[in-house]
């Protein structure tokens, strides 16, 4: 709770100057709502908004444990050769690349209105990341250490998870924080076009001009991005706290 | 003498990186259970002449002679920093090559403390690489060398990184663990001193084309300790190195 403090007091303060500034009239309030608004909306609205957090969370969540899980596994394959590498690397830098807004009305052509059309846009939005920081991290394993398992005949799946995967964690993790967030923008644009949850919450509340209302569900899913931040934080400490400078201290 | 040492022979060896070629028509005969100490300016060749010996690099022509041939796991490498796996206390680094041989649980701790306890590092067998000093690390990784009880041990500038009271230490260690063992080292070194203290026998190698500029057994007492550093005996052999190594320089 301590350490959270830092990190309330600018929220406070652009919290109480945007008040200010929308009730002294120099923001009009049909642009910004003023923060005792969202607030009002926000328990008016609650039962609304809080299913509509459940369900932008079970896809976000879903899509970020699909990419996690495909991410490594892919980078794992990537991994083994320089060929494969050439052969398929450039087709995980167009799930970069894609424009997620762009292709989501496929993606509900594909799996329809729901779940599935948010998951997968969770999904591609997020999966890159973890491709490319896994990867990365299992090619920059130590050689020496490549050789020594070597010397002592490790078949390559005793190299994969005592020495690659583990000698790689610090970089997935990494991967994961930042697909952790990607998660969360995906699963909005999916529920945009094709879904419910605080994407369409959004997208009603915008063609209504209740501008109130779209910031309460903005909230809602920055404390979704938060929260999926916060869980790989504490998973990363467990991981690394023993032997890595990043969470030493 | 538990594990007598292999005898090599090398024949012939060649070695070239593209236009570079590092070893050109190399042979040295080693005898069963010999300290050997190959000395040589920098970048002349010495670790690639290691990794042929280990198996971890094929030689372009020459052959490669151990007797008794084919004993699997016979070797064991010392890079020249201490390598160890960050996310493994000590015992788990200690006993990791017998991990990777397949031997079981209960056995390979067992062997690893025991050896552990050979390099006197007792009591720091569940602490993690970063919690240990430069030389704490090195022994650990000479552990990890020795715990498969080799019969060829083959050091690559091992103790070249420590401070020198520490170096000391970990020479005598050394020439000690070669006593009661009675394997065959072959240890790479640039420090002429070093070379002198620790082996019976020192090669001096060629900067160019890695041929043997200088054969050299050491007229040296068996068992070794610090009182042997400033002796005459060692000055004399020292200055038979230091002239062969300036020719060269
Ligand atoms: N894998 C490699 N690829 C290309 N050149 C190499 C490689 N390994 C070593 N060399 C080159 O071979 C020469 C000898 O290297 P090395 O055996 O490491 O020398 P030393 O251990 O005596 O310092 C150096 O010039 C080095 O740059
Ligand atoms: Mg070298």
């Amino acid at each position: 709770m301590r350490k959270a403090l830092p990190a309330a007091i600018p929220f406070l303060v652009v919290t109480l100057a945007l008040e200010w500034l929308v009730r002294a009239g120099f923001v009009p309030a049909f642009l910004v709502p003023p923060p005792s608004a969202v607030l009002q909306t926000m328990i008016h609205d609650w039962p609304e908004l809080f299913a509509a957090l459940l369900k932008t969370s079970a896809g976000a969540v879903i899509g970020f444990a699909l990419s996690a899980i495909g991410g490594i596994a892919f980078a794992v394959f990537l991994s083994s050769s320089r060929a494969i590498q050439r052969a398929f690397y450039p087709y995980a830098v167009f799930f970069q690349t894609v424009p997620i807004i762009a292709i989501a009305p496929l993606l509900v052509i594909w799996f329809g209105y729901g779940m599935r059309t948010v998951v997968a846009s969770a999904f591609i939005a997020s999966i890159f990341p973890v491709i490319a920081n896994t990867l990365s991290g299992i090619l920059s394993t130590d050689p020496a250490l490549r050789d020594l398992f070597r010397l002592y005949g490790a078949t390559s799946s005793a190299t994969l998870w005592k020495l690659r995967i583990p000698a790689a964690m610090p970089q997935i993790l990494t991967g994961l924080r930042i697909a952790g967030g990607l998660a969360v923008i995906g699963a909005i644009v999916g529920e945009f076009l094709g879904g419910q949850g605080l994407g369409s919450v959004v997208d009603i509340a915008r063609t209504q001009q209740r501008t109130d209302k779209v910031f309460a569900a903005v909230l809602l899913a920055s404390v979704l991005g938060l929260a999926l931040f916060g869980f790989i934080n504490i998973v990363s400490r467990l991981a690394l706290r023993r032997w890595h400078a990043s969470e030493q201290n | 003498m538990t594990e007598a040492g292999v005898a090599l022979r090398l024949q012939n060896i060649r070695r070239a990186f593209g236009d570079l070629t590092v070893i050109d028509n190399l042979s040295l005969d080693i005898v069963a259970g010999e300290f050997l100490a190959i000395l040589g300016p920098s970048g002349c060749g010495k670790s690639t002449l290691l990794r042929i010996v280990a198996g971890l690099t094929p030689p372009d022509s020459g052959t490669l002679q151990i007797t008794p041939p084919d004993l699997r796991f016979q070797n064991a490498f010392v890079f020249q920093e201490a390598h160890l796996l960050p996310w493994r206390t000590v015992l788990e680094n200690a006993a990791l090559p017998l991990e990777l041989m397949g031997v079981d649980a209960a056995e390979r701790t067992a062997r690893a403390r025991a050896t552990l306890a050979e390099v006197g590092l007792a009591d720091a067998e569940s602490r993690y690489p970063a919690q240990l000093s430069g030389g704490m690390r090195m022994r650990v990784s000479l552990a990890r060398a020795l715990v498969t009880k080799p019969r060829l041990l083959l050091l690559d500038e091992p103790f070249a990184a420590l401070d020198e009271i520490t170096r000391f230490r970990l020479d005598v260690r050394l020439r000690d663990l070669w006593i009661e063992r009675g394997m065959t080292v072959i240890f790479v070194t640039h420090s002429i001193t070093e070379a002198a203290f620790l082996a019976d026998r020192a090669v001096v190698l060629t900067r160019r084309g890695c041929g043997v500029k200088l054969d050299r057994r050491l007229d040296l007492p068996r068992a070794r300790d610090n009182d042997l550093r400033l002796s005459p005996q060692l000055a004399v052999e020292m200055q038979a190195l230091l002239g062969a190594m300036e020719e060269e320089g």
